[in-house]
Formats: C-alpha cells, sequence, structure tokens
C-alpha cells in the first residue's frame, strides 16, 4: 500500500467538508434573504386567489383573520387538515372558503379553494396548486382557460347531485378535451366539500370569535 | 488567435456546432418537458445559464484542490447549492413562473449538461475560459429550449410570446394568438420528441448542405 494513501484521504475528505460548510453558507445566506419575500409572496398569493371566489359578494374585514382548521378524521377530500376562511358581515355568516385536496388527479393531489356562500351555492373555486399535464389538464387553472367559472352559483339542487359528473359520465359538466380524471376528480371535491358544507354548516360558522390567528 | 476570435468561436460551438442539446443530447429530461410554451423554455433556459456559468466558474476557481476520487462530490455539491439558491431567488421575485416551471427548477441539479461542462472544460481551464464555456453552452441551450418552446406553442396552443408577464412582471398577457387553439400533439410529450427530432434533422440538414457546397464530403462526420 502507498504510504501517501492515507494523508490523501484525510486531505480529501478535510476539502469536501469545507466545500461543503461554504456551499452550505451560500444556501442559508440565501435562504434568509429571500425567507421574508418568499412568505410575503405566498400571502400575498393566498390573499389574491381568495378574492375571485368572492365576487359579487358583500362582506368585511380582512379575509384570512377568521380561520377554521378542521382536523382529520372528516368526510371533506383529503386526508390532512383542512382550511376554512369564514367570511362574515356584520358578524352574519355570507360565505365559507374551504382549501381542499382532492386526491386522484391525473399526476398527483389537485389543492382547491372552493367558496361556499351561506345558501350552499358555489360562489367560486379556483386551482391553488397542482401537477396536471401542461396543455391539457392544467386547463383546470382559471388562467389558462375559463373551465373552472362553470360552478360558479351552482349547488346540489342545482344540477341535482346525481348529476355533478361530467357530460361522459352522464353529468352536465363539460369535460376537457384529452383530460377526464382530472376534471372528475375537481368535480368529485366540489360535490364533497358541498355536502360536507349541507351537514355541517352550522358548525362551520359557529364560534367565530374563538378560533380567530 | 486573439481574445476576441476565442469567444466568437467559443459562442459558434456553443450554439451551434456543439450545442449542449442539438449535438451532445444532454439535458434532454428538462428540455423535453418543460417546452411547452416560449416563456416556459426562456425561464428554464436562464435559469440553466445562470446555474452552468456560476457552476464552471466555482469549479474552475476550486480546481486545484480537486482530486479525482472526490471530483464528483464537489460538483454536485456547488451545483446543488447553487440550484437551490437560485430556486429560491426565483421564488422571491418571479413566483409566477416558479409556480410554472414547478419541480424543474429543483431539477436542474440533474442536467447532465452542467456536470459534463464542469468534468470535461471547467475543471481543466482558467476561470475566464470556463466563464466564456459556461455562457456559450448556456445560451446555446437557452436559445435552443426557447427555439422549441415556441415551436410547440406555435403549433400547440396557435399563440406566440404568451403569459410573458411570468418573467417580466404586469398583468397576464395571452400574446399573439394566431389560430384558436391548436394541434394538441405538439404540448404533448410525444410531440416533445418530434420537435427535437425536427430540430435536431434540421441543424443536420443545414450542416451536411454547408459540407457539400464546400466539398469536404470525405469529412463526413462518423457517429
Amino acid at each position: 500500500m502507498n504510504k501517501n494513501e492515507k494523508p490523501r484521504v484525510w486531505i480529501s475528505g478535510a476539502i469536501l467538508a469545507v466545500l461543503a460548510a461554504i456551499c452550505t453558507a451560500l444556501v442559508a445566506i440565501t435562504h434568509s434573504t429571500t425567507a421574508p419575500r418568499i412568505a410575503a409572496n405566498a400571502q400575498a398569493y393566498l390573499e389574491k386567489s381568495l378574492q375571485p371566489v368572492l365576487e359579487g359578494l358583500e362582506y368585511d374585514g380582512k379575509l384570512s383573520e377568521s380561520t377554521l382548521l378542521i382536523e382529520p378524521p372528516h368526510e371533506l377530500p383529503g386526508t390532512g387538515p383542512v382550511t376554512v376562511y369564514r367570511v362574515y358581515a356584520d358578524s352574519a355568516p355570507v360565505a365559507a372558503l374551504f382549501v381542499v385536496t382532492a386526491k386522484d388527479g391525473f399526476t398527483g393531489p389537485i389543492k382547491l379553494l372552493i367558496g361556499i356562500d351561506a345558501s350552499g351555492a358555489i360562489s367560486g373555486v379556483r386551482v391553488l396548486e397542482h401537477r396536471e399535464t401542461p396543455g391539457l389538464g392544467d386547463l383546470i387553472e382559471s388562467a389558462k382557460s375559463d373551465w373552472i367559472e362553470q360552478f360558479r352559483k351552482r349547488s346540489l339542487a342545482d344540477p341535482d347531485r346525481e348529476v355533478w359528473a361530467i357530460k361522459r359520465d352522464g353529468g352536465v359538466y363539460d369535460q376537457l378535451t384529452g383530460a377526464s380524471i382530472t376534471p372528475r376528480s375537481v368535480i368529485k371535491a366540489i360535490k364533497e366539500t358541498l355536502l360536507y358544507f349541507e351537514a355541517n354548516q352550522e358548525q362551520v360558522f359557529a364560534d367565530a370569535g374563538d378560533k380567530e390567528s | 488567435m486573439s481574445e476576441t476570435t476565442g469567444i466568437t468561436s467559443k459562442l459558434r460551438s456553443g450554439i451551434w456546432a456543439d450545442n449542449p442539446g442539438l449535438v451532445q443530447l444532454l439535458g434532454l429530461c428538462p428540455l423535453l418537458a418543460v417546452t411547452t410554451t416560449f416563456v416556459n423554455g426562456l425561464g428554464l433556459g436562464l435559469a440553466t445559464l445562470m446555474v452552468l456559468t456560476f457552476s464552471n466558474v466555482l469549479v474552475s476557481a476550486t480546481r486545484r484542490w480537486i482530486r479525482p476520487e472526490i471530483r464528483i462530490p464537489m460538483y454536485v455539491l456547488i451545483i446543488a447549492s447553487l440550484v437551490t439558491a437560485l430556486e429560491l431567488i426565483f421564488l422571491a421575485y418571479f413566483p409566477a413562473l416558479a409556480r410554472s416551471l414547478g419541480i424543474f427548477i429543483p431539477l436542474i441539479v440533474t442536467n447532465c449538461a452542467i456536470v459534463a461542462r464542469a468534468e470535461v472544460f471547467a475543471s481543466r481551464n482558467t476561470v475566464s475560459a470556463s466563464f466564456v464555456d459556461g455562457i456559450s453552452m448556456g445560451t446555446g441551450f437557452a436559445l435552443l429550449l426557447c427555439a422549441i418552446g415556441a415551436f410547440r406553442e406555435l403549433i400547440g396552443h396557435g399563440s406566440v410570446l404568451s403569459r410573458l408577464d411570468m418573467l417580466f412582471g404586469g398583468e397576464p398577457m395571452s400574446g399573439l394568438v394566431i389560430v384558436d387553439g391548436g394541434f394538441l400533439l405538439a404540448i404533448l410529450p410525444p410531440g416533445a420528441f418530434i420537435s427535437l427530432a425536427l430540430f435536431v434533422a434540421g441543424k443536420n440538414a443545414l450542416d451536411q448542405r454547408k459540407q457539400k457546397t464546400s466539398r469536404s464530403v470525405s469529412a463526413r462526420r462518423v457517429r
């Protein structure tokens, strides 16, 4: 065995350790300088994405102030805890905005924001996060097509809950060309949320003062 | 050879003769996956260009400490931390584009074009030469991403330059809509392969024609 072998390994290890420390420092510095901005972006994005599902409704206060966290197990789509933004006008319930996760998207979970007004009708739906196929499944994004708009003002009575499905499955809703799994999963999540709201409306709007965050 | 002709020939080689995507066929995963629109191609192209240039400079600057047995971990460390920093910067300053490019920003780490340049060029050349190499190879890759993105967007969506706001800010814009809707195949994964194949074939055809006119048929490239 070469005499130089042992120190060589140690030197290599030391070089690697120094480089790792430098690289970690680089990432840490970038993280600490960008973190506030990233958090602000996420908050601004949330506030902005809550607006479209509230179109035409009168409400007061900041939107993200009265939130409710529904812990599992629950009947809502998704297995994790569900955040609900509650909207009031003069302490009378106006709408509840559910952030739910449709588990069965084509390429992973689809995070949805579903607004339901006090009468049980949809005030709007928006896709918050998804990984659906560009050009096909991603047409569920409001920026890419107006497919998601067809749910506005719909409820479990209009159309009848039996036909809450895409046309191919005997329902009333438009599908997307080349993608049927994505719309199917979105519609299922909306329907489940409506069913939950119908059964638990009292609890959703109750104790507004207690759980402010 | 003077300094300027050196740089020009380097740029020529990165953009045309040794284009990482067209000739070396490296980094095909992001190339094929994100080029559904021009702006996606441009965003990922610029990100890759930045990572490639910085990683070349860093690898070249540390090359006297690079030992053969630890060179790959060193490249991976340098490239991975650069990409992580870049992803944070994208999230902070171009949130819409970061959302659109999604997983493909972190995946720049696995772009073998970057490790390849670190290994075959930056670890053996001066910092300034590696910088120029990173710029030219990165530009070549970015231009190819833009070209394929524009091509697929035109065929698949019937528009050009849509959603440039994701990179430059401002109101969402739909770009120039030439026809409503398009030939869907172009934006599906098979369309990516077909488009790349067309570009590679086009480049080879141009090269061959040039070769024929200069009558150097004997110098035909053997692959």
